[in-house]
């Protein structure tokens, strides 16, 4: 199997003189004829990239930001739902009591409500404890101040047994507020569930966005690639000329892809870096004030790989489908 | 070498190129092809080269059929014909090496042997010293000469040219032909269309003459 065969004919004498004479070309020499083609397209298509610098990064940036807006939406989900995890068990009923019911009353409700084999927790939150609270966490001292009477009622926070589900925190809940001394029983799973329905809602929403913005991704890099073999059809019919076959011909342009897709996905990367950094000290802030220890999570190491590595896929994807449509066009003539 | 078994190329408009035009060039000959333009000398060499298929007939390469060649075997099969353009078609954005160099990059070749073989190429053609001029920098012959060095660097067994004098005056015109005399003596077989029939008269090489598709002369030596 010889790609190349030997020269029987020495017709450049100073190379015969110098024994180059060609032996056989085995599968070794193949394969290692093959790496240096994947080497030398792979470097050429990188100094054509850079050639061009505002160009090239110009299509970076259409990719980074055609691939930063699902996966920076995807980071703040993630980001909702840790969140939300952290409430979503188990759940809890906040009884209000009635304003006129008194201290010693409530105290001794919180104790019987205990005794339930459906409750595994409650605690009691007195009016004066509660309006501390308030005070010291929401900021509205001075408004609460000078109220005459303290406007919050006693609350009783019961936690349903471990084992119990959805419907039988709602059953519980609908038990304990008709209790005589009970205002409203509220199960706070209830704006969980919201959320985590419009959650699901987003997910979905974003997994459609972030198809349309793949595919957006895909034809801009066909059609980059797409001119990158226009402007050099001249080159590709020599090429084919002296002997190079498709494989050879597409490899430069599969490579040019590769290289658009991969900025792509670092400069994705790095914008939403960009705007977590610029959002993280409004969300401390934020989460200070909820007395939370959350912390805006980022992409992470894996997941700024992952977005390089798809940008890597989309570009070679793109290049293949452009490389397919429009090489074989071109025959010399 | 190369042999044609009654070919015949019709086009799809109904013009036919060659008609039943039957050559045998044998090895280390030198041929001339001649005639009017459109008399489908370029026809004949395109088909060695795979560029066109025959309607009817058949072409030998070195012993193989062409038909028996898909398309998936043309470049190993281009790869072993040397071809000189009379537009040269060289890549004007690189340098006279790497213009040089591309058969050898494309059958892999290690870059300490492509520098060997590129020079003594370059050294034949009398251009070693232009290696790194890109090909604007060059006169009509010296672009010539790059496109010559191109076609043997990997030592084909047959070289193809195309009206390899087309835009040169007569004294570069002979130094070309020199060339290609130089090849043929070592060895290779050389297969040049061209109607400069003052200059290859001289030259004392079978013509094979075309006319309107038909083989008028130089049939066989």
């Amino acid at each position: 199997m010889s790609l190349w065969r030997s020269g029987a004919s020495g017709v450049a004498q100073g190379a015969r003189r110098e024994g180059a004479s060609q032996s056989r070309t085995g599968w070794r020499d193949l394969y290692h004829a093959w790496l240096r083609h994947h080497r030398l397209s792979a470097a050429d298509s990188m100094q054509r990239v850079l050639d061009n610098p505002v160009s090239s990064a110009m299509t970076w940036l259409v990719i980074g930001i055609a691939l930063a807006l699902p996966s920076g939406l995807n980071v703040a989900l993630d980001n909702i739902s840790q969140l939300s995890a952290s409430w979503d068990s188990p759940a809890q009923i906040s009884l209000f009591l009635h304003d006129e019911v008194s201290d010693e009353r409530a105290r001794e409700l919180q104790t019987e409500l205990s005794a339930r084999a459906d409750v595994s927790v409650s605690r009691f939150v007195s009016r004066e404890e509660a309006l501390e609270e308030f005070r010291s966490l929401s900021g509205f001292a001075d408004v609460l101040s000078s109220l005459q009477a303290n406007p919050l009622p006693h609350l009783i926070v019961v936690a349903p047994a471990q084992d119990s589900d959805q419907l039988a925190a709602a059953g519980l809940r609908a038990e304990l507020e008709a209790y005589p001394d009970v205002a409203q029983a509220v199960l706070d799973m209830e704006w969980l569930q919201r959320l985590n329905s419009l959650m699901m809602l987003g997910r979905r929403l974003v997994w459609a966005v972030a198809g349309l913005l793949i595919l957006g991704v895909l034809l801009i890099l066909g059609n980059t690639i797409r001119l990158a073999i226009e402007s050099r059809r001249e080159e590709i019919v020599i090429v084919k000329l002296v002997g190079g076959s498709n494989a050879f011909v597409r490899r430069p342009f599969l490579y040019t892809g590769l290289w658009y897709g991969v900025g792509g996905g670092l400069f994705a990367g790095l914008l939403v870096g960009a705007s977590l950094w610029f959002l993280q000290d409004t969300v401390a802030e934020l989460a200070r004030l909820y007395q939370s220890d959350f912390r805006l999570r980022g992409l992470g190491i894996m997941g700024g790989l992952n977005l390089i590595i798809l940008g890597g896929m989309l570009g070679l994807a793109g290049a293949w489908l452009a490389v397919s449509r429009h090489l074989a066009d071109i025959q010399p003539r | 070498m190369i042999s044609f078994d009654r070919v015949s190329k019709r086009y799809a408009e109904g013009h036919d190129a060659l008609r039943e035009v039957s050559v045998e060039i044998a090895r280390d000959e030198l041929v001339f092809l001649t005639g009017h333009s459109g008399a489908g000398k370029s026809t004949m060499l395109r088909m060695i080269m795979l560029m066109e298929r025959p309607t009817r007939g058949q072409v030998l390469v070195d012993g193989q059929n062409l038909a028996g060649v898909s398309a998936r075997g043309i470049p190993r099969h281009r790869r072993s014909i040397g071809v000189v353009f009379q537009n040269h078609r060289l890549l004007y954005d690189r340098p006279v090496f790497d213009n040089v160099a591309l058969p050898l990059i494309i059958a892999g070749y290690d870059h300490r042997e492509v520098g060997r073989r590129v020079r003594a190429a370059l050294d034949k053609v009398g251009l070693l010293s232009r290696e790194r001029a890109m090909p604007v920098t060059l006169s009509g012959g010296e672009q010539q000469r790059v496109g010559i060095a191109r076609a043997v660097v990997g030592k084909p067994r047959i070289l193809l040219a195309d009206e390899p004098t087309g835009n040169l005056d007569p004294a570069l015109s002979a130094e070309i032909m020199q060339l290609f005399e130089e090849f043929n003596q070592v060895g290779v077989t050389v297969l040049i269309a061209s109607h400069d029939l003052a200059l290859i008269s001289r030259l004392r090489h079978r013509i094979i003459t075309l006319r309107h598709g038909r083989l008028v002369s130089g049939a066989a030596a």
